[in-house]
């Protein structure tokens, strides 16, 4: 009987280990995860869980016997510590050595560490998975001043929750605008202005040169020599791919594990999706890493494909949401080379969409409070030519979804 | 717990036990009802866990926020008077024995 083995179980391994059960494939499945739980949702970890509005089992994927159900085998706990390609065997930090026929690397990312001096001290805390969250949970709720480092995703949707459990909160971004690798200027002075109404303090322009730890407090000095004080520290400053196993192995890397459009690495044997991939997508021209669900649910299941004979190259428009107080942004496509914008409704009234072209083609649209407006977008820009009257988008008297 | 009765577009029917608050797609979704998608895990941001409510049971549930009336209309299988997302349905007593239809897609 064949055996496929998927290192990491998160999204994208989830998704692989169900694309293949769906797919017909009746060998061996075995899914391996460094983390304890079950594979588990990491959007609501900076949202609605550490609000406290919802626990962990509910954050689950499926119930624990779906997977006995699918015939998927969970080796949960330990992580992979060695792949020898050449002979098929994955090891695991426990000793266990397993044989495989094909394997899938779902392997994801994880956070970036803040290096500055004071930086190891426990009051300085990230947020990536179940265990993260559940530590930042306890502090926040014992904390009366937050500071965030970077104005990110992770970082402002901690600020808004931080907020609203009523710390006082300060936010600095390198940057000199907050979302700034992401969206257009229009969308981040949105966001900055919704935070500052509610009381957080944005400082931007703002490089942090060292945390001066006492037992009382936390003071971060930034490099213009100005200071903030907080109780507890919660740096969102990026990710970084797991790569280090694959790399390890011979496998091509670069910012990520190298795949085409079939998912598939440089052996043949191998495949990876999500987070911790540089891959290629037909409707662009250079390959990327993308950091969301939707690419890690989309390229699972063409590795699903590719591992089961049935390659379908991967050729998805990207998106993304973020939750922030009551605001929800949606983003889909990507909006690197954009040209021209287009505004559509007005931002002071707290609903509205940006259309992002280049060379006259809608290649992104970014929708805060907007669902259906990016919901539409997401098929104006799957649709090749991609051409549409800005007159039309901008105009908030014409239906998105009638000149679909 | 109230029970929810599920029925599969092959008209399939699955009955299943949801906590008090949970949301109608995390019952699902807990209880391997796969037709429910759920790509965004309940924001309210996908139209992946769209769902035709029996009408005898519509006067039963919580009022559309804005979003999710606008949502409807980007469902895979075209929406219908009885459609709702399924995600932003909390449960309650009152829900207890309702019929859920599914839709044949959600993407
Ligand atoms: C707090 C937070 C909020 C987010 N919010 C959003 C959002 O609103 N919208 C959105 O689209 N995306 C969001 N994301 C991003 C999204 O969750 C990720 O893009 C997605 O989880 C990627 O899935 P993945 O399977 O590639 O990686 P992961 O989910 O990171 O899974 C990888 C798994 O592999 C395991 N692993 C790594 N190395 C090994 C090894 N050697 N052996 C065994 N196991 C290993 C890891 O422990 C992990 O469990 C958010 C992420 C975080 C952390
Ligand atoms: S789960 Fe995404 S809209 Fe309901």
């Amino acid at each position: 009987m064949k055996r496929f083995i998927i290192v990491g179980a998160g999204q994208a391994g989830l998704q692989v280990a169900e694309s293949l059960r769906r797919g017909g494939f009746d060998g061996e499945v075995l899914l391996v995860g460094e983390e304890a739980s079950l594979p588990y949702q990491r959007p609501p970890l900076s949202k609605k869980y550490l609000l406290g509005e919802v626990e962990a089992p509910r954050l689950l994927f499926r119930p624990a016997d779906h997977y006995a159900k699918l015939g998927i085998a969970c080796h949960l706990g330990v992580p992979v510590a060695k792949l020898d390609k050449e002979n098929r065997i994955v090891y695991l930090a426990d000793g266990a050595e397993l044989c495989y026929d094909r394997l899938a690397l779902t392997t994801g990312a994880r956070v970036r560490e803040l290096t500055v001096p004071g930086a190891g001290d426990p009051r300085v805390c990230y947020l990536r998975g179940l265990n993260d969250a559940e530590n930042l949970r306890v502090r926040l709720s014992q904390a009366r001043r937050v500071a965030i480092i970077g104005g990110g995703f992770i970082g402002l949707e901690v600020a808004a929750i931080a907020r609203g459990l009523g710390c006082e909160v300060a936010v600095l971004e390198t940057q000199s605008r907050v979302l700034q690798r992401v969206v257009a200027p229009v969308v981040s002075d949105f966001f900055a202005r919704i935070h500052r109404e509610r009381g957080v303090n944005i400082q931007l322009a703002q490089q942090v040169s060292a945390i001066d730890a006492t037992p009382d407090a936390l003071t971060i000095i930034t490099a213009d020599g100005s200071s903030v004080v907080a109780d507890l520290i919660v740096a969102g400053i990026g990710v970084l791919p797991n790569i280090e196993l694959a790399r390890a192995s011979g496998l091509l890397c670069d910012g990520g594990i190298v795949v085409d459009e079939f998912a598939r690495t440089s052996d043949p044997s191998i495949v990876s999706a999500g987070d911790c991939t540089m891959h290629r997508n037909l409707l662009y021209p250079r390959p990327h890493r993308i950091e969301s669900v939707q690419n890690a649910v989309d390229q699972a299941k063409v590795a699903a494909g590719t591992l089961l004979d049935h390659p379908v190259a991967y050729a998805q428009v990207p998106w993304f949401w973020s939750d922030q107080y009551d605001f929800k942004l949606q983003m889909t496509g990507i909006s690197t080379g954009y040209d021209e914008l287009v505004l559509r409704g007005e931002p002071e009234k707290g609903a509205f969409s940006v259309f992002y072209y280049a060379d006259e083609r809608l290649i992104a649209a970014d929708s805060i409070n907007r669902p259906a407006e990016h919901m539409v977008s997401r098929k104006l820009i799957a649709t090749p030519g991609g051409c549409y009257p800005k007159a039309q988008l901008a105009d908030t008297a014409i239906d998105l979804k009638t000149i679909f | 717990m109230p029970k929810v009765i599920f029925v599969a577009s092959d008209q399939t029917r699955r009955e299943i036990e949801i906590s008090g608050g949970w949301s109608l797609m995390e019952g699902a979704v807990q209880n391997d009802v796969t037709e429910i998608v759920a790509e965004c895990g309940g924001g309210c941001a996908c139209a992946t866990c769209h769902v035709f409510i029996e009408p005898a049971w519509l006067d039963k549930l919580p009022e559309q926020t804005p979003s999710e009336k606008d949502l409807l209309d980007c469902t895979a299988v075209p929406r219908q008077s009885n459609s709702r997302l399924s995600c932003q349905i909390k449960l309650t007593p009152e829900m207890d024995g309702m019929v859920v239809h599914l839709p044949q897609r959600q993407t």
